[in-house]
């Protein structure tokens, strides 16, 4: 079993820069062909001060952690048997390609059902820009199975 | 996002239980998968490396959950503008396969007013070409 004492964990705040050649990646990968998401004159064009990062790519940015497995190593969990449950966004401002963003994770749940069949880690991370304005929050439950 | 605003339905003509311009995929591929894994830097080699998929007891890869969340969100930035989106979640509830034809679909369930701006919630889905369902979930964008 998870030990229950990391409820309430926080890891250190880390800083992921925006490039504008992951977020055409992203959208190629995606299907994305928005040319807000893909061609900075069209994105300059319509107002914005580059690329515009899409609804999930927070997500990816949080991935871009110095070591994207501190969670899974901290909490001891083998990745075999990790299943991605559920994952929800708040926004509150956009990102774009060339911003730097803050994200700040916490764990803010481990709980399970079925007996400790399966175990769920809720971790909610908060993302700030280099002006600090509160960009987004993320909530993301994995599920880790032990059956 | 002046290039959509012409588009973007109006709260006052939009009714609950209106559905939003169903998004179909092509079938889901090995190439998808492999470009998701390298764009989205989720290197998980279950999505892309059979060999793996089978030593953690699967038949095969599969796909990211988070490539079909990307392409609910597409559902809805089709729809609104980018700027319009207050929340986005999904619940991952079934494995998505190579081969799966996934469509998107969307539904207002409620319209609201918060701090007075006019927001809609719809329930978000994506299903294979069987009608069954791998993802569930609900977003609230705000509508002029």
């Amino acid at each position: 079993m998870i030990d229950r004492s990391f409820i309430g964990h926080t890891l250190p705040a880390f800083d992921v820069r925006v490039e504008a050649g992951r977020l055409r990646f992203f959208a190629k990968a995606t299907g994305q062909t928005d040319p807000l998401y893909v061609d900075e004159d069209a994105a300059r064009a319509a107002g914005l001060p580059g690329l515009l990062v899409p609804p999930t790519f927070l997500f990816c940015l949080e991935m871009d952690a110095p070591d994207p497995a501190a969670i899974r190593n901290l909490l001891g969990m083998d990745y075999r048997k990790l299943l991605h449950g559920e994952q929800q966004f708040t926004y509150h401002a956009p990102a774009h390609a060339g911003d730097t963003l803050r994200f700040e994770q916490r764990i803010e749940d481990i709980y399970d059902k079925k007996g400790g069949a399966l175990e769920f880690v809720v971790r909610r991370t908060q993302v700030h820009n280099q002006r600090d304005a509160r960009v987004a929050e993320l909530r993301t439950v994995t599920v880790l199975r032990n059956a | 996002m002046t290039s959509t605003t012409s588009h973007t339905p109006r709260f006052d003509s939009l009714q609950v239980g209106d559905t939003l311009p169903t998004l179909q995929l092509e079938p889901v591929s090995r190439l998808m998968l492999a470009l998701y894994c390298g764009a989205s830097g989720d290197h998980n080699p279950i999505h892309v490396d059979i060999d793996f998929a089978r030593s953690a007891g699967r038949a095969d890869v599969f796909a990211h959950g988070m490539l079909s969340m990307a392409w609910l969100g597409r559902l809805l930035t089709n729809w609104v503008p980018p700027s319009a989106l207050r929340s986005y979640g999904v619940r991952f509830a079934a494995i998505t396969h190579v081969g799966d034809r996934v469509r998107c679909e969307g539904r207002v369930t409620e319209k609201l007013e918060v701090g007075g701006e006019r927001r809609v919630r719809l329930e978000l889905s994506t299903v294979d070409q069987d009608g069954q369902v791998k993802l569930t979930g609900d977003a609230v964008v705000a509508l002029p």
